[in-house]
Parts: structure tokens; C-alpha cells; sequence
């Protein structure tokens, strides 16, 4: 056992390089060509099938698992794809258990869904794997749209447009396009840069210009992109990280999860990325098991992760808490934080038990402490910065069915609008639906 | 345990599974293993005549049709006929049965259509101990290109004139191997009684090409670019083969000639399938050259667990569901079932209503909530939804009392009456007159 592992604080170099770069391969390695038949062999083929239904942007999936099962991966890829230009990730990342898998017939019959997510990573992967991108641009329509921020929604929304002949511009504020799939999802999920060999896929299609160091508000407004482009889709996510509310939530090593999860994506050396001895997350998201996993992975002696209500209400998916759980991770319900403590630097979580047996969430006397030189918030994120014009509604931007805005001519989907789960997958359906609405308006108005 | 002794023409088994000639029973070390693995008996690799042997293609001799999970369903062969000498297969075949005296010990034999060649093969044959004879007319690719196999098969006058010969010059039982590769397999089998014969066995394999190269563009198996159609066999064949046994066993010409039955014979179950259509009792080659000599102990506790469940013996098996096996002009068209489906084992696929609204008689609602009824007024009962479904025994088919209203009809159900005498028949009229 090295030094560094039991070390107190936060430090680097917990584990071996060996042991972090076993820690952080692929979650879910992926099908070869015989379990793929295997798997979709399993596929009943069922009538206007439930895991349809269940999927946010509607891929025929019973059509490309027999597509897989008769030899032709690219075929169910483009069956894929069409529907959703992100398959890639989703494969990796969709909350299967809950979508498609949930609602799959088997499911029901035996307790063990086909596996559809793995069945759409290995068409996607094969495909994808030829490098070239398989759609084409109708012919130019003369239209030019902008699009704020480059991640599922983003993108998602600039490929349609693109496919349908509309000139884009892709305004994105970070260094690398990709969004939370970029910044924002475990490792361990979405290794070997996928994330970005996928964006750069994507963007073969042509006609999509991408500018970074642009954020709205601050390089570009809304009013200039009203003024220069036919119309605007806003897709920027979510910025702000909310705050616990606790005193003490200044100390040092007092974190945001969001942070601490792209830094780890981002990071180059593993074993130069400092994580403390004893973490404690607070959330109940998959942003929490996300981070509480990778703290545990990154060689963290005690996760723990602390959610106010009772575990059935957790965002994360029953398979997401099972994860932690299988990795080490301990997970307190019931309990929020009400202070942090400590000499500068955090060293103990104070936290109270709650009482949500009435609906309304009760903070009891009942009080623990946890020793904690990390803390990761994960209590969800909110829009920061959006022009005064457009109309919020509990924190998002009012949208209807096809993605408008209050105001005409801007569109906004993903994170930062309302509706959806907050998923990879509903953020490519909003974008892909708006990017289709906007044609029709472009066209109805020419 | 039931007794599982099989006495097949007065030939000897332990038991009633034979290992088919074929390659699991082309040499001695092969035939060991079988019978130390417990097969009851072996039809040896068929033998030519004297000199040098065939010649076997050095390319693939099979082809396979999988299912899921490569599961083998069906095989397909271009071997021919053993292809080595026959002085080596005579010693062999002497040394096995010396050794194993309980097991039975069939010698295939395939030799030019003239009776010099058939008395010589005979007589070489004498001496080794074999318990019978099958004679080798349904091999389907290869030799009978030379006028042998399924060649002699397909004529059933040859069959005859074969049969007599044999039976004139060898006092070995004589088994006649049918070809399926012919349009009333009735006919061959009458040949072999009219000649003789002591029982006839079949099926042997059915011409066929398993599959077809896309970027070749040649058939499967392929040598060097090219494919020759080769004999089918495995579970896929077994309903041909199943029907075939069935014909022969209620047809007033051939019924009572003992019969061993073949074809994709793979469990037990298959086993007693045939047996209860007649097969005095089974030869198996897909399935030990799928998983090896070991399933025989599955198909020996599998069937004896059977017989016991239903205290019967062997023989109470034999030709008990024969009677049973009729004309179509002999069904009764007043049973009236309709199709039922149990919303509790239900998991809501769809495949039932997929396929009765898009193929058959809209009779299958899909209401909300993804709930699927029968609907009774349009319910044929064709078992297409029960076929499909995915849950064994979601869907059943209720049979209506004597008396109830099909409410597709609007009639009540009635007492048994067939085609023969339905009004619609204009054949029934006639015979009313």
C-alpha cells in the first residue's frame, strides 16, 4: 500500500498509476461481434415496442437490434442516428434502466432487459469506427442560424439544421465543444476521448462553424445574434452550482461536484490529481454518484454521500446508486449538511436527520458529525446570466412543445430550458425538435 | 426404471438409440467411444465395394444453418461414403462387435446397382459378426451421380430388385434406407416390402444448399469457388422426417413394416416423437456430431423418465399415436377453439396482435395500456398468436363445450362432423344421392 493512500487532506497520488488507470477504464466494455447476435437475438421484435416509447428521441429500436442481428451494424447505426446524432454517447451514459431497458418487455417477463444501450454502442461504435460521416447537407437554403453553447443540445440542434441545408455558428464558452459530455460525465463512462472524436463526427456533416471563448452575456448578446442570424437556439446548460446554504461553506476543499468531475475528465495525469481521505458528497443526482464514485476510484478512503430525502426519491437510478454502492461508496438519506468545520481547511461535515414522512421535508434535532476533508456539492445547478427579455419559469427558460422562447425567433433546449430530465438524451430530442421547428419557420417566412 | 431393451427386427440393443452411418460410426475408435458413452447400437459408415475407395473433397464436406447463439439447427454434407479400404472397415467392424456382443452392429452398404457387386459385398461381410444390413439408397450427393444412393432410392423397382438380391444372398436381417428426396415416400418403402426387406429406415438426408456466399456468389459449403448440393439434416428436418415415418406407418400398403426412425432426432423427446409415429426406434448423427457421444445418457434417463411417468413400456410407445394420424377430409370441423389470453402472464410484446392484425383476422384488440384481447367474434383459431408469443402457455386455446355459441358464427358448436359429408363438399352431395 503506498503512503499517499491513508495520507490525511487532500493530496494527489493515493494510488498507483497502474491501480487509477484500471479504476478508470471503460465502466462497460463493449460488445464483440458474437454477444451482439447474443444480445440481440434476445430482441422480441415486440409491436409499436415500449422501449420506443421510453426513448426521448424515439429510436426505432426494435428495427436496428434486428438490423444488428442480421449482419448490418451500419444500417441500425444510421437507424440510430437519424434519430439521434449523439447514439454514441447516449449508448454510454442513458440512464437505460430507466428508458428504453425499463420498458423493455423482458424486463417485465424476467427481470433481465435486452441490452439495448450496449447493442447501440456496438452499431454506433462500427460505424462511427469508419470515420466518415454518413449524412449529407440538402442543398443551401441561404438561412443562417446561430446556436449558443456546444453540447448535446447545441449540437444536436446544429446538425439538423445543418442536414437540412441552414448555415450554422456554434457559439460555445469553453475551450472544447461537447458540453457535459465533455466536461461533465464520469471517466470512466466515456473514455478514450470519445466525447470529442464524436463531436468531431459529428461536425463532418459541414456548414456548422464552431467559435469558442463565446458566452452569452458576456463575447456575444442576444440581441446581436437576433440582429445578425435568421434565428437563435439556445442551448448554454446550466452554470451556476447552487449552494448548500451551511455555514462554514467557504472553508477550503469545499467543492463544487461539477468542478471536480471535469477536472478529473480533463485531467492528463490521474495520479497528479489530488482527492481527499475522507470525501462526503451532497446531492442525490447522477453529478453526486458520479463524483462520490470517482472520488472512491481516485483512492478516497470513505465516500459518502449524503442526500436529504429517503432513497427512493434520489435522481440517480437505481443502477447508478448500485454502482456506488458496489464501489465503496456509503450512502446517508435523510440527512442534510448544517455546518462544515474546520481550521480554515474543512475537516468535519455536521449534518441533521430529516424527517420527509409528511411530504414536507423536516430538519430533527438528530445530529451526527462525519470527518470530511472534501465536500463535493451536487444539489443541482441553475442558469446564470440570461437576458432579462426571455421568460424563466422555476429557473428555466420558458419553452413550449418545439423549443420557442418567449421571444420569436430564439429556441432554447437542453439543461438550460425547461422540461426534460436534465439527460444527454432529452437535450438531443429539444435540440434536434427545435432545429426542425426552425426550418419550418424559416421556410414558412421566406 | 423403465426398460429400455429394444429388440428391432430381433436385433439386440440395450436400448433404442442407434448411432446413424455417418461419420461419428466410420471407424473403430469412433465406435468404441459410442459405445462406451452408451449407445445402444451403430449403423457402420457405409461400405463400398472392393478396390480402391472413394475419394473425399479436401475442401469443407459441411455446411450449417445456425440459430441463435450458433445454435446448430441444421447441417449439410458433401461426404460420401467411407474412403478408406474396405479390408480396414471388415477388422474393425469385427473387432468392435466381438468386443461389445450386447451392442448392436449395422453394416451400410453401398455398391453398384448389379446383382455380382451386391452378392460380393455380402459375401465379404459374413464373417464379422454384424447383426444386419441397412442398404444405402438415400445418400443424395456424390455416389449417386454414379447411378448408387439416392439414385437407387428414387426408383422403386430398383429398390425391389436391390432387396431381393440381398435378401437371396445374405440371411442378415435387411434394413432399407429411404431417400426423402422423392415426391410419396410410400412408394419407395412398398418396393422395399414387395423385396423383402425386414424394415426400412428413414430419413436420409434431403438435397440441399445451405447457404449462398454473397461475395463469392457460390453455395455453402464451397470448393474453390464452386458448391455441389449436399444432404440436410439435424432438428430442422425432423417435421419432414416425422411425416415421413407416419406415412409409412398407417398406409394400408406398408403399415407393420418395422421402421427405425432419422431425422434431427436430438433429445429424448424427438426420440419418442418418433417412436409413437411408428419408429420401432431411432438412429442420431446431427446431434452427436453437434455435442459428441455424452447426449445419449440424457436421451436414455429422458426417455425412461417418460415411460415411467406414463407406465408404459417400450413397446406401449411404439405406433401409439399412429391411430391418430389421419386425412385432413377426416378432421372434425365442428371442434371450435378460441384463442385465450392470461393478462397475467402477458408482457405486453404485441407480437400476438402484430401478427393477427397484419396477417390474419384482426382478432387480437390492443387497447390502452398496451392490453391485448382476443376478440372471439373474429377468432379462427388458427394458433398463429399462441405460435408467437413469446410466454409459454400465455395463450391457450379454450375448446368450446357441445352447445355454445361461436360467436364468430353465431352457431352453436355440434356434434363431430368432417369434410365427407359437409354441404359445401360437392363430392359429400354426390354421395348423399
Amino acid at each position: 500500500m503506498s503512503q499517499a493512500r491513508l495520507s490525511p487532506g487532500v493530496v494527489p497520488g493515493r494510488l498507483t498509476p497502474d491501480a487509477l488507470a484500471a479504476n478508470f477504464t471503460d465502466v462497460a466494455p463493449p460488445l464483440d461481434r458474437h454477444e451482439a447476435q447474443v444480445a440481440a437475438d434476445r430482441c422480441y421484435f415486440c409491436h409499436d415496442a415500449p422501449c420506443i416509447t421510453a426513448c426521448p428521441t424515439g429510436i426505432d429500436i426494435p428495427l436496428f437490434i434486428r438490423q444488428i442481428g442480421t449482419g448490418t451494424p451500419d444500417a441500425a447505426a444510421m437507424t440510430i442516428l437519424g434519430a439521434n446524432i449523439f447514439g454514441g454517447m447516449c449508448a454510454r451514459v442513458c440512464p437505460t434502466e430507466n428508458l428504453c431497458e425499463g420498458a423493455c418487455v423482458r424486463e417485465a417477463a424476467e427481470g433481465r432487459p435486452v441490452e439495448i444501450g450496449a447493442l447501440q454502442r456496438y452499431a454506433t461504435d462500427h460505424l462511427m469506427a469508419k470515420g466518415a460521416h454518413p449524412f449529407t447537407r440538402a442543398a443551401p437554403t441561404g438561412h443562417r442560424v446561430a446556436v449558443v453553447g456546444a453540447g448535446p443540445a447545441g449540437l444536436a440542434c446544429a446538425h439538423r439544421l445543418a442536414m437540412k441545408g441552414i448555415d450554422v455558428t456554434v457559439f460555445e464558452a469553453r475551450p472544447k465543444p461537447g458540453g457535459l459530455n465533455e466536461y461533465g460525465i464520469a471517466s470512466y463512462k466515456a473514455v478514450d476521448g470519445f466525447a470529442q472524436a464524436e463531436v468531431e463526427w459529428l461536425l463532418k456533416i459541414g456548414g456548422i462553424e464552431l467559435r469558442h471563448g463565446h458566452r452569452l452575456g458576456a463575447e456575444i448578446t442576444l440581441e446581436e445574434l437576433r440582429a445578425d442570424y435568421d434565428a437563435v437556439f439556445l442551448g448554454m446548460g446550466l452554470s451556476g452550482v447552487n449552494a448548500l446554504g451551511a455555514p462554514g461553506e467557504e472553508r477550503m476543499h469545499v467543492l463544487d461536484a461539477v468542478d471536480f468531475i471535469r477536472d478529473l475528465r480533463q485531467a492528463s495525469d490521474l495520479t497528479a490529481l489530488p482527492v481527499g481521505r475522507d470525501v462526503v458528497v451532497i446531492g442525490g443526482g447522477m453529478t453526486a454518484v458520479d463524483a462520490a464514485v470517482q472520488a472512491r476510484l481516485l483512492g478516497a478512503e470513505n465516500v459518502t454521500i449524503l442526500y436529504r430525502r429517503g432513497q427512493e426519491r434520489m435522481a440517480a437510478s437505481r443502477h447508478e446508486q448500485e454502482h456506488a454502492t458496489a464501489s465503496g461508496v456509503r450512502i446517508i438519506c435523510n440527512a442534510v449538511p448544517v455546518a462544515l468545520h474546520g481550521n480554515g481547511t474543512v475537516a468535519q461535515i455536521e449534518c441533521a436527520y430529516t424527517d420527509d414522512s409528511s411530504g414536507a421535508l423536516v430538519v430533527t434535532d438528530q445530529r451526527f458529525r462525519l470527518p470530511a476533508d472534501q465536500v463535493f456539492r451536487a444539489i443541482g445547478q441553475r442558469l446564470d446570466g440570461t437576458p432579462d427579455e426571455l421568460r424563466l419559469t422555476g429557473g428555466k427558460i420558458d419553452v413550449d412543445a418545439v423549443g420557442r422562447s418567449s421571444i420569436p425567433g430564439v429556441w432554447a433546449g437542453g439543461d438550460c430550458a425547461l422540461g426534460g430530465d436534465d439527460l444527454t438524451v432529452t437535450a438531443v430530442a429539444e435540440g434536434r425538435d427545435a432545429a426542425e421547428d426552425i426550418v419550418e419557420y424559416l421556410g414558412a417566412r421566406t | 426404471m423403465a426398460d429400455l431393451r429394444s429388440n428391432f427386427i430381433g436385433i439386440k440393443s440395450p436400448n433404442p438409440f442407434w448411432l446413424a452411418s455417418a461419420p461419428p460410426t466410420d471407424k473403430e475408435y469412433n465406435v468404441r467411444r459410442a459405445y462406451e458413452a452408451g449407445w445402444g447400437g451403430v449403423v457402420w459408415k457405409t461400405l463400398g465395394s472392393e478396390g480402391p475407395p472413394v475419394v473425399n473433397v479436401n475442401g469443407p464436406r459441411y455446411g450449417v444453418i445456425h440459430g441463435a447463439d450458433r445454435r446448430v439447427l441444421g447441417i449439410n454434407n458433401i461426404e460420401l461414403i467411407t474412403d478408406r479400404p474396405l479390408e480396414v472397415n471388415l477388422r474393425e467392424i469385427k473387432s468392435v462387435k466381438r468386443d461389445y456382443p450386447d451392442r448392436a452392429l449395422i453394416i451400410s452398404l453401398m455398391v453398384p446397382c448389379d446383382e455380382e457387386s451386391w452378392k460380393a459385398i455380402l459375401h465379404r461381410i459374413e464373417d464379422t459378426g454384424a447383426d444386419g444390413v441397412e442398404l444405402n439408397f438415400g445418400c443424395p450427393h456424390g455416389m449417386a451421380e454414379r447411378g448408387m444412393g439416392s439414385a437407387v432410392g428414387q426408383v422403386p423397382e430398383y429398390i425391389e430388385m436391390v432387396t431381393r438380391w440381398v435378401k437371396k444372398h445374405s440371411r442378415m436381417p435387411c434394413i432399407v434406407k429411404l431417400t426423402p428426396n422423392i415426391t410419396d415416400v410410400r412408394k419407395p418403402a412398398e418396393a422395399a416390402k414387395r423385396g423383402g426387406a425386414d424394415a426400412v429406415s428413414l430419413i436420409n438426408t434431403i438435397n440441399s444448399i445451405t447457404s449462398v456466399d454473397l461475395d463469392l456468389f457460390a453455395p455453402q459449403p464451397t470448393i474453390d469457388g464452386k458448391g455441389s448440393h449436399g444432404g440436410y439434416c439435424g432438428p430442422a428436418v425432423k417435421p419432414i422426417a416425422l411425416n415421413m415415418v407416419a406415412e409409412i406407418a398407417r398406409s394400408a400398403e406398408t403399415r407393420g413394416i418395422p421402421i427405425s426412425g432419422i431425422g434431427g432426432v436430438t433429445t429424448w423427446r424427438d426420440a419418442a416423437e418418433f417412436m409413437a409415429l411408428g419408429a420401432g426406434n431411432v438412429q442420431v448423427c446431427t446431434a452427436a456430431m453437434t455435442y459428441g457421444f455424452k447426449i445419449v445418457q440424457e436421451m436414455i434417463s429422458g426417455l425412461a423418465d417418460y415411460l415411467d411417468s406414463h407406465q408404459m413400456q417400450l413397446d406401449d410407445l411404439i405406433g401409439r399415436a399412429v391411430p391418430n394420424v389421419t386425412d385432413w377430409q377426416h378432421l372434425n370441423l365442428n371442434y371450435i377453439t378460441k384463442a385465450v389470453i392470461d393478462q397475467d402472464l402477458c408482457i405486453s410484446c404485441g407480437r400476438c396482435y402484430a401478427a393477427c392484425e397484419d396477417t390474419s383476422h384482426q382478432a387480437i384488440a390492443m387497447n390502452p395500456g398496451r392490453v391485448f384481447e382476443v376478440i372471439e367474434e373474429e377468432c379462427v383459431a388458427c394458433n398463429l398468436c399462441l405460435d408467437v408469443c413469446p410466454v409459454e402457455n400465455c395463450i391457450t386455446m379454450r375448446e368450446l363445450e357441445i352447445g355454445e355459441i361461436d360467436k364468430r358464427t353465431g352457431e352453436p358448436r355440434r356434434e363431430y362432423a368432417n369434410w365427407t359429408s359437409h354441404p359445401n363438399n360437392p363430392m359429400a352431395a354426390q354421395a348423399a344421392e
